[in-house]
């Protein structure tokens, strides 16, 4: 089965007088895990639900495999759609649940049986095919969903906060199992998520979303290293904002209502001062401990930033209160107007 | 019912507090003591004299002999099955289409629809099974405009279809009430998973949401079952007696309280009912689907297409009309001067009102004491045993709950010669025995009740948090003025609930009241409504009474649903 492209044309979607998503325009590759990335709230699940056929947009059209698909229900669309509640049916077995899109599509009784069997291996749940939902802890529950829905080889694969039901510890294990297995099946695959380390470790490209509107796609170091906003800019990573305006001594060619954003680790600390592109004073305002890194808050005559200085064994650390000087080097710095 | 050596067995005392554990315990005692004396030792005395021999005394098994070879019994005993399956059948029939509809699309109207479906239960089904002999009857509105157009008639009323469909009517909101409610609480994931493999339509339905639903489904069923086949007064008016409770009735009434056979088949009803419930909690075991919203996002009902919307609206007016038959009927007759043999009645009047005004006020008046009374005690009773049950570690507690609840598997019929057979041989100083003063009405009616006024009481109770009340004892309140200052106000509402539960359908009760009353003066409106059913002549004034019946209560329940409405805005 080849991987299918998916393209989101000029959609809007209204929910009364709620304008959840604005004019989104996207276009996923074949074989791509893609994420949507985002705020809780910002439209993520709405604009999953459009491709699976639950939500009808108001404007604009959604190509699955070239096709406009806008016009087929639910139940036509063979997009698999993975719950964020899982929505195990808990009157039926693993087996069962596995089982039931396989029924619908009146496969023959044999395959049923075979492909069940080779969809509860993939996810290592054979064992407790007969088990009900209720009987199965959290991280079984979601590879349970996982089989039911690639068993039925869907053309694309959506996936929304699959981690989110999940403890800490097991979340980085499944979903380095989850980015294997598409990989595997080679499915266009789009991975929901409010957290931004998740999208980061395991997609291929990212829409960051924020109040119904696409700010950004990319991978996830474009993102990273040439954010085109201020939203994008903080919401991947830590990201210190000075307003031009306030800036003592502008250094050359700063664009007229810009403003200077860079990296906490990008910046250096010293308590004399130093040579640097761009030069700070301030007093330590706060210290925090974050185990390879301490991450120092700076309070200066142009507001605060965050300084993160690698942590050695036996270094001594500034103080509380002590005045220190914060370096910029220009490579780390971007002008960013929004 | 309750062990009083687990209650003697003194209390681990919650938190050091001696003094209140000991209050505890005597409040649990009454309550034990209530139910004993008004639950366990009538129904016990029935159950002894059915295994009594009737000249000897002693132990005997021959009158369940005679029952099992007597050919009446025996077709009686088939006929309440069949009229109880079959109105099941039926009573799903109207809820399904009623429930599924406005559980799931956008539909307008839903909470007309909700609330106008559970309007048959304030009318007693055998006041709506005169109304529904005139609709629907040989002669009735119905049948006379089929064999004038089409020229065939439908015996809807015929013998057991008549109980059947009267039944059905009345008693199908249980139906829609719980399975509303089983299909409001799954998640709408469960459905959109479905879906999203491929499922759709009915397919959908059968495989995802009606197993989903099925425990409430079977709550409802099993009630319908339950209150089909204990009902005395429906068959009684419909002319059907080789049924089993009109049988348990006809045989006390007409050749005494002595006789062994009302009580075996009394036996007999209760086994039934048991049975029914234990297999529906049976089938109901471990299926607690109850599945709560978590994604976001799914709330949105489904919109209909016009064609399926055309569709739908029919199917909900068809079956509005059918079960509102038995009221729009007797508002008919409760105007009409002369209605046989015609599609509507020949002419109208006022003067069944006014006769009922002047003759019949007492029924009224005793009805709104006895029903007041019955709902007191109820909540009382219910909010006791719901706080023992729920917040005291009083060993043996939870048999006043089951106590409590076995009224339930209880007919009427049998409490009423229950507690003729206890209460007729003690007396009063006058000589007046004691079955024939009205408060042992009252204590009946409340017995009947109390399931469902503890059901809304602990439901009440669950959802009140623990921790506000050891917020209020880490303050300093006592357990006993914590209970009054913030259990019991944030309980109100759902006391009121239970209130209206046991009010309302107090108000018309009849199959334990017309074994106790004993005189016109001390009887209720169902009672009246009864006698003047049972006549051609008492037809009109008994559909006015029957109408000022459905608004009493109606009124009662609206009023403090809106009580309730009011205390629960912030
Ligand atoms: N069924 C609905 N009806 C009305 N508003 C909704 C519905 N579902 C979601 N919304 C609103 O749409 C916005 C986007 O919701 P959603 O797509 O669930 O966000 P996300 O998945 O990104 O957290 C929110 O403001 C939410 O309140
Ligand atoms: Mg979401």
């Amino acid at each position: 089965m080849t991987a299918v492209a998916i393209n989101i044309e000029q959609v809007n979607l209204f929910y009364g007088t709620n304008h959840v998503l604005k004019d989104v325009n996207l276009d996923i590759s074949p074989g791509e895990l893609f994420a949507f990335l985002g705020p809780s709230g910002c439209g993520k699940t709405t604009l999953l639900r459009l491709i699976a056929g639950f939500n009808t947009a108001d404007t604009g059209r959604v190509l699955i495999d070239g096709k406009d698909v806008s016009a087929l229900p639910p139940w036509r669309r063979d997009v698999g759609l993975v719950f964020q509640s899982y929505a195990l049916w808990p009157h039926m077995s693993v087996r069962r649940n596995v089982a039931f899109g396989l029924e619908e599509r009146r496969v023959p009784r044999a395959e049923i049986e075979r492909r069940v069997n080779a969809a509860l291996e993939l996810v290592e749940l054979s064992q407790l095919a007969d088990r009900r939902p209720s009987q199965l802890s959290g991280g079984q529950q979601q590879r349970v969903a996982l089989a039911r829905t690639i068993v039925v080889e869907p053309k694309v694969l959506l996936l929304d906060e699959p981690l989110s039901n999940l403890d800490a510890k097991l979340r980085g294990q499944v979903r380095r199992e989850l980015r294997d297995l598409q990989q595997r099946l080679g499915l266009t695959t789009i991975f929901v998520t409010h957290d931004q380390e998740e999208a980061n470790s395991i997609c291929d490209r990212i829409a960051v979303m924020n109040a119904g509107v696409v700010q950004q796609v990319g991978t996830p170091m474009e993102l990273y290293e040439r954010p085109a906003n201020l939203f994008v800019a903080g919401f991947l990573g830590s990201a210190n904002v000075i307003d031009g305006a306030k800036w003592v001594d502008p250094p050359a060619g700063t664009p007229a209502g810009a403003k200077l954003v860079f990296r906490p680790q990008a910046a250096t600390l010293s308590a004399a001062s130093q040579q640097a592109w761009l030069k700070f004073e301030g007093a330590v305002a706060h210290r925090e401990f974050l185990g390879s890194t301490v991450r120092y808050g700076v309070r200066g005559p142009a507001g605060d930033v965050s300084v993160d200085v690698a942590f050695h064994q036996g270094q001594a650390l500034f103080d509380v209160g002590q005045s220190v000087t914060v370096g910029v080097p220009q490579a780390a710095a971007m002008w960013l107007s929004t | 019912m309750t062990s009083a050596s687990a209650v003697a067995d003194l209390p681990p005392v919650v938190q050091g507090k001696r003094r209140f554990g000991w209050g505890q315990a005597a409040l649990a005692l009454a309550i034990a003591a209530f139910l004993v004396l008004f639950l366990a030792w009538p129904v016990g005395t029935v159950i002894v004299a059915a295994f009594t021999h009737k000249g000897a005394g002693g132990f005997t098994l021959v009158n369940f002999y005679d029952f099992f070879a007597t050919d009446l019994f025996i077709r009686s005993t088939w006929n309440s099955l069949y009229v109880a399956g079959m109105s099941v059948v039926l009573a799903s029939v109207f809820a399904l289409p009623l429930a599924y509809i406005t559980t799931r699309f956008e539909f307008r109207g839903t909470v007309l629809i909700q609330t106008l479906g559970v309007v048959p239960l304030i009318m007693p089904p055998f006041v709506g099974a005169v109304a529904m002999q005139l609709l629907f009857g040989r002669n009735g509105t119905v049948n006379m405009l089929l064999d004038q157009h089409l020229g065939f008639k439908i015996p809807f009323m015929e013998g057991l279809n008549g109980v059947i469909f009267v039944q059905a009517v009345h008693y199908f909101p249980f139906i829609l009430i719980n399975l509303s409610a089983a299909l409001r609480n799954i998640d709408r994931a469960m459905e959109e998973a479905a879906q999203n493999l491929g499922s759709s339509g009915f397919r959908l339905f059968r495989r995802i949401v009606f197993p989903l639903a099925m425990p409430g489904y079977l709550a409802g069923a099993s009630l319908v079952f339950v209150k089909v086949f204990d009902d005395l007064a429906t068959p009684l008016l419909l002319n059907v007696k080789d049924m089993l409770a009109p049988q348990a009735y006809l045989r006390i009434t007409s050749i005494g309280i002595a006789d062994p056979m009302g009580y075996v088949i009394s036996v007999v009803l209760i086994v039934a009912s048991v049975v029914a419930m234990w297999l529906s909690a049976l089938a109901m075991r471990g299926k607690d689907y109850a599945t709560v919203q978590r994604g976001g996002g799914g709330l949105a009902r489904r919109h209909m297409h016009p064609w399926q919307a055309v569709a739908a609206y029919a199917i909900v007016i068809l079956i509005l009309l059918l079960v509102l038959a038995p009221h729009i009927g007797l508002l008919l007759l409760s105007f009409a001067t002369i209605w046989s043999f015609s599609p509507l009645p020949d002419g109208y009047t006022l003067a069944h009102y006014g006769r009922v005004f002047s003759d019949s006020a007492v029924y009224i008046t005793n009805t709104a004491l006895y029903a007041t009374l019955a709902g007191v005690i109820d909540i009382i009773l219910g909010t006791a045993i719901a706080y023992l049950v729920l917040r005291t570690k009083l060993a043996g507690r939870q048999w006043l709950d089951w106590g409590a609840s076995a009224a339930l598997a209880v007919p009427g019929v049998v409490l009423g010669i229950g507690y003729l057979r206890c209460f007729y041989g003690v007396t009063l100083p006058d000589g007046t025995p004691l079955a024939a003063l009205w408060i042992v009405i009252v204590i009946a009616l409340a017995v009947r009740r109390l399931p469902y006024a503890l059901r809304a009481c602990v439901a009440a109770l669950q959802q009140v948090s623990v921790s506000l009340e050891e917020a209020a004892e880490n303050l300093g309140a006592t357990k006993a003025r914590t209970v009054r200052r913030v259990v019991v106000p944030l309980m109100t509402g759902g006391m009121l609930a239970g209130f209206i539960a046991s009010f309302a359908t107090a108000a018309v009760e009849l199959s334990a009241t017309i074994m106790l009353v004993q005189s016109n003066a001390d009887a209720p409106l169902a009672y009246g409504l009864y006698v003047f059913m049972q006549s051609a002549a008492g037809r009109g004034p008994g559909a006015a009474l029957g109408v000022i019946a459905v608004l009493l209560v109606a009124l009662c329940t609206l009023a403090s649903h809106l009580v309730i409405e009011r205390r629960q805005k912030p």
